[in-house]
């Protein structure tokens, strides 16, 4: 135990001498976490849109002035009936065109027809998508509410939409399990991995094996570190959601502690397999990038959806780990979920921790023969 | 008769299909300086990694401080030291927190710890740069920490490999000083290099070519033997002996 305590001691000091070190475990997941959740968050806020408005009754008025009101927009310009629309995008300020026809307000109560048209800057289309959607669901709803009432078309269908789970369609909600994931993944395999393969790196690593300290000693010395400050990194990222940006933990919060531990455990055991292969710092660091950030990113559904991917990647994702994980803390903390709707995910995460573990003990045995 | 501390009879090492040690027979005796001497390749970092239990050999019989290396490699590895090629300290922790962490593994009193520090910090000169980073030292005061962190836990025997290397003839000097000390205290010094001057300065050397042992004495006997004026000789009459 005296061993191990001095041994801890010197990781933490390894730990705390290294600035790169430091910035990674305390700076990093905070500074993802507000970059994501507040700057390069995909809620429409504030767009600038155009109207063009060939009719000017009341009825555009009042539609012009709900999609102002709305919070989604904002008025850059008021365009006259044979102004360039091009020209508006071209200059890149403005996000979308209104277009009103003439006589709209006459044509919808005589007809129940009048025309809009939405010009959206396509250019990014995962914003135009967004923002036509939100302002033609604003105008249906001031039709509906406003205007047909009076008229009592015949057999009208009213879809109603409510967006269950994340009311508010918060994008917040999805980016906290996505960089917990992300940031567990970092440093628990990452960190672990690098640290090991320093000591093989600087022939410390002889040194320790011949020395009457056994490899587990050894291998559980390096991580344990990396365990506790990952723990606290989880709970960081956790309260950063909950008391900034408001993200709700529904679910049982030890349930959820459990299951990060669980994740990190993971990362953990695959940081000590990287470590097994890798010759040097280097090149771990090049394996945990290369095989654990840009997967963590792409493929585990954190920013894109795994149902939009073609088929080998989808197939791919499932061996993706933070994909499991972010499913688990997705259901406890939005849904209010427990064990028996993600035992499936917590297993195959149980599963391969296992895998990892069997297979770091065989690779280090074959080295040492 | 001497009293032996590392016995070796018919060590053999395969990778696969290549023969890294060919039957190595030898007898190291307590307090003696053994030369392990060979070209790059030969075989010698192979059996020496055997010797301190971090391989495990294909067959024969290994007994270093009297326990066989194979079934005891836990005691084995209490009553030895070991300096590997590359410094064995850590460079961004200070000195006194580089000996207290090595001290802890073998399981050194803080009581203890305190006392030997002072005293290999006055021997070595150091006394002021206790709390020196490792990495801000010279590599000549590197190499000297790194043996006597090494030997700091009283070992039987200590294995270094290739302790000297990439440093001046000066400092290679002034570090044969410190082995002498150890030898003189009683520390058996198992020793690879392939600087041939280093090897006069043993009491008995082997000399290792393709896995196997070709030659095994005192320098003397080695010189008369091959009618050679210095070890350099022995070393290149033998390395054409065998080709």
């Amino acid at each position: 135990m005296k061993q191990f305590t001095g041994f801890l001691r010197k990781e933490f000091l390894h730990i705390f001498r290294d600035p790169r070190t430091m910035i990674i475990i305390f700076a990093l997941p905070v500074i993802q976490l507000l970059l994501f959740g507040k700057v390069i968050s995909t809620d429409i806020q504030n767009s600038k849109i155009a109207i063009r408005d060939e009719s000017r009754d009341n009825t555009t008025r009042e539609i012009t002035a709900k999609l102002l009101s709305s919070g989604y927009f904002v008025p850059a310009d008021e365009l006259l009936p044979g102004d360039d629309v091009e020209e508006v995008f071209r200059k890149g300020k403005v996000k979308m065109v209104v277009t009103f026809g003439s006589n709209f307000e006459q044509n919808l109560e005589r007809d129940g027809k009048a025309d809009v048209q939405l010009l959206a800057d396509a250019s990014d289309p995962n914003t135009a998508r967004i923002l036509t959607s939100y302002a033609s669901g604003i105008i249906n709803d001031y039709v509906k509410k406003e205007k047909l009432q009076n008229l009592q078309l015949p057999h009208q269908i009213n879809t109603e939409v409510r967006m269950l789970y994340n009311e508010g369609l918060k994008s917040v909600y999805m980016f906290v399990p996505g960089i917990m994931a992300m940031i567990l993944m970092l440093i628990s395999a990452m960190m672990t991995s690098i640290s090991i393969s320093k000591e093989k790196e600087l022939g410390t690593m002889e040194v320790l094996l011949a020395s009457p300290l056994k490899p587990i000693q050894i291998v559980l010395g390096k991580v344990t570190p990396y365990l506790l400050l990952s723990f606290i990194n989880a709970l960081t990222i956790i309260l950063i959601g909950v008391f900034i940006f408001g993200v709700p933990i529904k679910g049982s919060f030890i349930f959820l502690m459990a299951e990060s531990f669980l994740f990190i455990m993971m990362a953990l055991s695959l940081g000590i397999l990287i470590s097994t292969i890798a010759p040097n710092q280097m090149a771990a660091m090049f394996i945990s990038v290369l095989a654990l950030m840009l997967p963590t990113i792409l493929l585990s559904g954190f920013i894109f959806p795994i149902e939009n991917m073609p088929a080998p990647l989808r197939i791919l994702s499932h061996a993706m780990p933070p994909r499991w994980f972010i499913v688990i803390i997705k259901n406890i903390m939005l849904k209010g979920t427990g064990i028996l709707f993600v035992w499936k995910e917590t297993l195959i995460l149980m599963l391969m921790t296992f895998v990892f573990i069997g297979l770091s003990i065989r690779t280090f045995k074959i080295r040492l023969e | 008769m001497q009293e032996k501390v590392i016995e070796v009879h018919d060590l053999v090492k395969k990778f696969g299909s290549f023969v890294a040690n060919d039957h190595l027979n030898f007898e190291v005796y307590k307090g003696e300086i053994f030369g392990f001497l060979g070209a790059n390749g030969a075989g010698k970092t192979t059996a020496m990694k055997i010797l301190c239990g971090l391989s495990a050999p294909t067959s024969g019989k290994v007994k270093v401080a009297g326990f066989d290396i194979c079934r005891e490699t836990e005691k084995v590895k209490r009553t030895i030291g070991y300096m590997s090629q590359k410094f064995s300290l850590y460079e961004d922790l200070t000195i006194s927190e580089n000996i207290r962490f090595f001290s802890g593994i073998y399981g050194i009193s803080p009581a203890e710890r305190k006392a030997k520090q002072e005293t290999l910090l006055r021997n070595l000169e150091l006394g002021s740069a206790k709390d020196s980073l490792i990495g801000s030292l010279p590599l000549g005061w590197k190499q000297k920490l790194a043996f006597s962190v090494a030997i700091f836990h009283d070992p039987k025997i200590v294995f270094l490999d290739e302790p000297t290397g990439g440093v001046d003839p000066i400092t290679r000097r002034k570090f044969w000083d410190l082995i002498y000390e150890a030898a003189d205290r009683g520390i058996t010094v198992f020793v690879t290099t392939h600087y041939m001057d280093e090897a006069e300065y043993c009491n008995r050397v082997s000399i290792m070519n393709n896995g196997r042992i070709e030659a095994l004495d005192t320098p003397e006997n080695l010189k008369k033997q091959f009618g050679a004026k210095n070890m350099d000789e022995v070393f290149l009459k033998i390395a054409r002996n065998v080709e």
